[in-house]
């Protein structure tokens, strides 16, 4: 039988979904037994030509010329999946899309007439059609490898769309606004990563973006109560999940409050 | 891809459109006219991701979270050069338990780091495999046996630090938590187990058919009085340069150039230097654990390496330190009385450099009273290597003319893969992206 041809493409992004895949030490030579690695760039140099049965995009757009390869990636690709926040909400990289890009430059440059870069960093999404979008900065392995499994045989991932909250609960993990009054998104914040924060007496910072209908206002207005003040909720907001609307909304809210 | 298309006779290009088995994304393009090699252009094309626009506003506790984000390969470097910034800032300098487990952590990354680049991105370049896992249909075992080693870096990591990638417990003062005794212990066996495979790797990788070639080049890297560098230590260089991290600026300066979106940088006057593995090497070797000392030693690797291909061979040297060295401070720990150390707030300048896995990394923050950050400049080790990459391998095609298209360009890859280039982390410096004439 053929085996199924994987791609793994990159926009701007670290590198980190990517590297998820080589970090599973104990079953990366198994995977690779499963499906054919056609393109990976960042692990081989051999590549063999499309179409592919999944492609895996890491990254955000932020040129034009990405913007245009996003599309021949869709064209070539039978089933298209974005890893990580970069690809699902545009990444860090976004939080240029609150500032006039000029300005933003301008910051960095000694010459932004020579820079050319789109005025957004955007997600995947929001160019091509998406089969399905991983979640995490950086994603979870383990989910990785569910969603290639799902792939190959036709079915859907089983990923799970709760919050971070109901993996403390599961694990077992005090939580730290109830305990120690610490500041956390886990309320807002889809499950994953297994709750690691919490487990290390730390807030949940959002890495792994909104989940479904995420109320995040009363959340901020928790945090306030526990003396976080509105660029405290502005900057968790605003993050490495910063374009994806719920957040994105709320951040506008506490700017506004913050003036 | 070679393409002599319409060009005069004896004139040829060299062109690698997208580097394979990098971090990142670059490409190199190489000019070649009557017999000499007219143009050597190292080109980063990686998308700006603005790193030091976005960091103003926030506040400098965010600085590790975010920074961290800049690679995914080092996240540890950015959060270690980030903190003691921070700390630097605040004239906080910490030391004990938490300075012991920030060491661990980098040698988690060392290993994890190193191990992916020898065994996965850069072995199969001198065995003649298109990647790893190509490779491992013939050597199973010695990929099985990486990919064990890589995965007790990275146990190292998800312990101590959360998770491997982008650790969540990383923090200005030092932890959000801190891991009991018998926590620790359980890194041991793996550790063990990791020093002998590490050792293996050392011979395993002495025996590589390494081109001959060597290159004079001026090594910088930390130096401390008496431990293997990784957080602390002067700036030094192979051709005596000896200050503090404070003077960084004064000594060292970025430039730009039209074809790259990540700046390089040079010694002010002189020009450019190397740092990274064998640097760190050349300025440092009687500072590494014993057994790493005599490992090198059995190779045949001197106190000094100047042939480029083989950092290969220092970077498994590095691996089997690590190991020693996680063994030592795990074997020594008591945890502190607190996970960290309160960092108070001011108005206030802090940089530091730390030894990522790739070589020296630079940060320096300008911080208000409130703790929000004015302005941050990064200085990645692939910028500050650029320069030296280019001369190499312009000297090496210089070297290797008479080989057929094919084998010059893997031979040219094969040049830059030694410096294991971290291109993601370096463009987000650039000053330049198009040159317009
Ligand atoms: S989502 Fe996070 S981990 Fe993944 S590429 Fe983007 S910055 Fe890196
Ligand atoms: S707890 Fe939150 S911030 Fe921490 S890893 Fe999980 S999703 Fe990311």
């Amino acid at each position: 039988m053929m085996r199924p041809k994987l791609a793994v493409w990159k926009f701007a992004s670290c590198d980190g979904c990517q590297l998820s895949l080589l970090d599973c030490e104990d079953e990366l030579l198994t995977v690779a037994d499963q499906v054919e690695i056609a393109y990976f760039m960042e692990a081989s140099r051999a590549t063999v030509a499309g179409p592919y049965d999944l492609s895996l995009v890491e990254g955000s757009i932020t040129t034009a010329h990405d913007a245009e390869r996003i599309r021949e990636v869709r064209r070539q690709s039978k089933r298209l999946v974005t890893i990580g926040a970069c690809a699902t909400a545009g990444g860090i990289q976004a939080l240029r899309n609150f500032q006039d890009v000029r300005a933003f430059t301008e910051i960095v440059y000694a010459r932004p007439g020579y820079i050319s870069t789109l005025a957004q960093s955007t997600p995947i999404g929001q160019h091509v059609l998406v089969d399905f979008e991983l979640r995490g900065c950086p994603i979870d392995k383990h989910q990785l490898l569910e969603v290639i499994a799902a792939f190959i045989q036709r079915r859907r991932p089983v990923i799970r769309t709760d919050s971070v909250c109901t993996e403390c609960k599961r694990r077992g993990t005090v939580c730290v606004m109830v305990a120690d009054g610490t500041p956390c998104l886990g309320p807002v914040t889809q499950a994953g990563c297994g709750a690691i924060c919490p487990s290390f007496d730390r807030g949940c910072y959002g890495c792994f973006g909104p989940t479904e209908s995420p109320n995040t206002a009363a959340l901020a207005a928790w945090w306030r109560r526990l003396g976080a003040s509105d660029t405290d909720i502005l900057r968790a907001y605003r993050n490495f999940n910063a374009w994806a609307s719920p957040f994105r909304e709320e951040s506008e809210a506490h700017e506004r409050r913050e003036r | 891809m070679s393409d002599a298309n319409g060009k005069a006779e004896g004139s040829r290009t060299i062109r690698v459109d997208y580097l394979a088995r990098v971090e990142g994304e670059g490409s190199l393009h190489l000019g070649i006219r009557d017999g000499a090699v007219e143009d050597v252009r190292l080109a980063i094309f990686e998308p700006p991701r603005f790193f030091e626009a976005l960091l103003r506003g926030r506040g400098f506790g965010e600085a590790p979270d975010i920074t961290s984000r800049i690679c995914g390969i080092c996240p540890v470097a950015y959060m270690m050069s980030a903190v003691h910034a921070m700390e630097n800032a605040a004239g906080v300098s910490i030391a004990g338990p938490i300075r012991d487990l920030r060491r661990l952590l980098y040698c988690g990354e060392w290993i994890e780091s190193h191990v992916l680049h020898v065994a996965m991105l850069h072995a199969p370049d001198f065995l003649g495999y298109p990647d790893a896992i190509a490779m491992a249909r013939d050597h199973g075992e010695h990929v099985r046996r990486a990919l064990g080693l890589k995965k007790a870096g990275n146990d190292i990591v998800r312990l101590l630090g959360g998770r491997e990638i982008h650790p969540i417990n990383v923090r200005v003062g030092g932890f959000y938590k801190v891991p009991t005794r018998r926590e620790l212990s359980t890194l041991t066996e793996p550790l063990l187990r990791a020093r002998d495979a590490a050792r293996a790797l050392v011979d395993r990788v002495a025996a590589f058919p390494f081109p001959e070639y060597e290159q004079d080049y001026e090594f910088v890297a930390l130096r401390h009085p008496d431990e293997y560098p990784f957080n602390e230590g002067r700036v030094v260089s192979s051709r005596g340069i000896d200050i503090d991290v404070a003077d960084y600026d004064s000594v060292f300066e970025e430039f730009q150039v039209p074809h790259s979106t990540a700046l390089h940088a040079r010694i002010r006057g002189r020009g450019s230097y190397l740092v990274g593995p064998l640097a760190r090497y050349a300025l440092n070797s009687d500072l590494l654990s014993p057994a790493a000392r005599d490992a090198a030693a059995a190779v045949g690797l001197g106190p000094v390496c100047r042939n480029p291909y083989r950092s290969i061979l220092v970077r498994a040297v590095e691996v089997l330190h690590a190991c020693d060295e996680a063994l030592r401070l795990i074997a020594a720990y008591t945890p502190p009385d607190a996970p960290f150390v309160a960092v108070p707030v001011q108005d206030a300048v802090g940089l530091a450099a730390t030894e990522a896995p790739r070589g020296l990394l630079y940060h320096r923050y300008r911080i208000d009273a409130s703790g929000s950050i004015l302005d941050a400049r990064i200085i990645p080790p692939t910028s500050q290597n650029q320069g030296a990459i280019e001369e190499d391998l312009r000297r090496v095609a210089t070297a290797c003319l008479d080989m057929p298209d094919d084998a010059l360009q893997g031979r040219c890859e094969q040049t830059i893969r030694n410096h294991d280039p971290c291109i993601s982390c370096a463009a987000h410096f650039l000053k330049l992206t198009v040159e317009r004439t």
